[in-house]
């Protein structure tokens, strides 16, 4: 068995700026991947999530009041 | 598709009866190539293009002709000429991969200081009409649906008739005018645009060429692209590449605006040399300080500096900067870049959709802080370049980050005026770049 690690590996949260309102729970519950800009809009890490942090990334997606949340596997 | 071999190694004949010199014999490598230098002012009449290009060179709707044409186009080497300088070919093929596709011919040049594409259609509105059905029939799609600034809607609707009553085309042009804002230019924008009556982006996914017009696969290029593949198509990859550089091929339309004697639209080979480029409109009028090409979104360059590079993106990479859509704005020395860079970026945040918060009170930010340092009140940078991080790549367009690159361009170039602002002193007595009236925005 091989163990994924690094870049290249796993799923990265995405934002759909069109879609969030700056709510900001995503940013309380996910704070080691999740940070708000000066406006209360979230930036979001590009790196992938950590497998023991993939639970609490499902809960701030499902989370998210405009569904703005999502996990895309990483491409590159 | 058929090509002659004498209209592959002729190019477009002598561009009528007016012209002379050596600019327009028509020979290998010899511009214009889109513009009819020769004719008087207005539009090209279909007989007259024909004469000058020869028929249109149908691809039919024939798989068997469609593919051959985007193995030219890649072989050719167009990229976009919107700005984004996208490889023709791999969007042609991705769209022809799809089911019952739609074509768009983007002609919004929506920049307030950009005029090639107006002029392109103003003048040679045939060439962008072949260009746009011949892209409609590499990929298979029925309907071509070409938009315009309103300022040459007409010339289009007329060019699109006279084809029509000669029965020039197998396939539908359909004549929209284009939304008049800044945003209404990018590619999903305009498809919003036509689709719905809405000029806002709406990001990715999904891709336009998966999921554009109606929810059809669709192919949106720049007018000005279009026409290069119509000439493409008539006189092939080499002739194409005749001019140019071997990774940026072909020529370009820019238009030249600023402290030049002469400004307005010319068509360059890329590659050129940037000091040369702005010889085409008469050389500089006044002392230069610095350049912004590209665009609004653009970068500002040390007008010495750019003078010797190629106009081409490698050429200008070093600088910063790159082709864009082919805008270049000379700045004298008694106007200021800072002054110029803060108007522009308050249009650019004033432009925002508002669809995305950093884009919508980043830019805002940006823009105020930028008026403050413009204006004497603050000679403080690090809010600036921290709003700066927050605004770039937070879009789903590309406009914040384009609004962030002119300014991060600004602090770089203009570091005279910045030491002189904080001494609260502005040598700054005009302003170059044009922006349409605040009451309408």
């Amino acid at each position: 068995m091989t163990v994924r690690t690094g870049r290249g590996a796993g799923s990265q949260l995405r934002v759909d700026p069109i879609a969030c309102d700056g709510r900001g729970l995503c940013a309380d519950m996910l704070p080691e991947l999740i940070t708000l800009d000066d406006w209360g809009f979230p930036v979001i890490s590009r790196e992938a999530v950590p497998a023991d942090q993939l639970g609490d990334a499902r809960v701030a997606i499902r989370a998210c009041p405009k569904l703005a949340l999502r996990l895309e596997r990483r491409r590159d | 598709m058929r090509l002659t071999q004498t209209q592959r190694h002729r190019g477009p004949a002598a561009a009528g009866p007016a012209t002379t010199g050596p600019a327009t014999t028509g020979a290998t490598g010899s511009l214009p190539r889109m513009l009819p230098a020769g004719f008087a002012a207005g539009p090209a009449s279909l007989a007259d293009h024909v004469a000058r290009y020869g028929p249109l060179v149908s691809a039919g709707l024939d798989q068997r002709r469609q593919r051959p044409l985007i193995e030219e186009v890649d072989r050719a080497g167009l990229t976009g000429r919107g700005g984004a300088a996208f490889p023709t070919a791999r969007k042609l093929a991705a769209v022809a991969a799809g089911r019952n596709p739609v074509v768009v011919a983007n002609g919004t040049e929506a920049e307030p200081a950009s005029a090639k594409d107006k002029v392109l259609l103003a003048r040679s509105p045939h060439l962008v009409l072949d260009g746009a059905v011949l892209a409609a029939e590499i990929v298979g799609a029925r309907e071509a649906v070409i938009v315009v600034h309103h300022a040459v809607r007409d010339i289009t609707d007329q060019a699109v008739s006279e084809r029509s009553r000669a029965g020039a085309d197998r396939i539908r042009i359909r004549v929209v005018t284009a939304a008049d804002r800044f945003v209404g230019g990018e590619a999903s924008a305009v498809v919003h645009w036509i689709g719905a009556g809405i000029s806002t982006p709406t990001g990715t996914p999904p891709r336009l060429s998966e999921r554009g017009l109606g929810g059809a696969p669709t192919l949106v290029q720049n007018v000005e692209t279009l026409a290069h593949l119509a000439l493409i198509a008539r006189y092939g990859a080499s002739w194409f590449r005749s001019v140019g550089t071997p990774e940026e091929a072909g020529s370009m339309l820019v238009t030249i605006l600023g402290a030049v004697r002469e400004p307005g639209v010319h068509e360059i080979a890329l590659g050129t040399p940037t000091g040369e480029v702005l010889s085409l409109a008469g050389g500089p009028s006044a002392p230069l300080q610095a350049l912004l090409i590209g665009g609004y979104s653009g970068t500002w360059v040390d007008a010495a500096d750019a003078a010797t590079r190629p106009f081409s993106s490698a050429g200008l990479a070093d600088l910063g900067a790159g082709v864009g859509a082919g805008l270049i704005a000379a700045l004298p020395e008694r106007a200021c870049g800072l002054r110029e860079t803060a108007r522009v970026v308050r249009y650019l945040a004033d432009e925002s959709a508002g669809q995305c918060g950093p884009c919508l009170f980043g830019l805002d930010a940006v823009a105020g802080q930028l008026e403050g340092i413009a204006a004497g009140r603050t000679s403080d940078l690090r809010m600036l370049r921290r709003w700066l991080g927050q605004v770039d790549g937070r879009g789903a367009c590309s406009h914040p980050d384009g609004a962030a690159r002119l300014v991060r361009s600004a602090l770089e170039v203009f570091t005279a005026e910045l030491r002189q602002h904080a001494r609260g002193w502005c040598a700054g007595t005009s302003s170059i770049l044009p922006l349409p009236p605040r009451s309408r925005r």
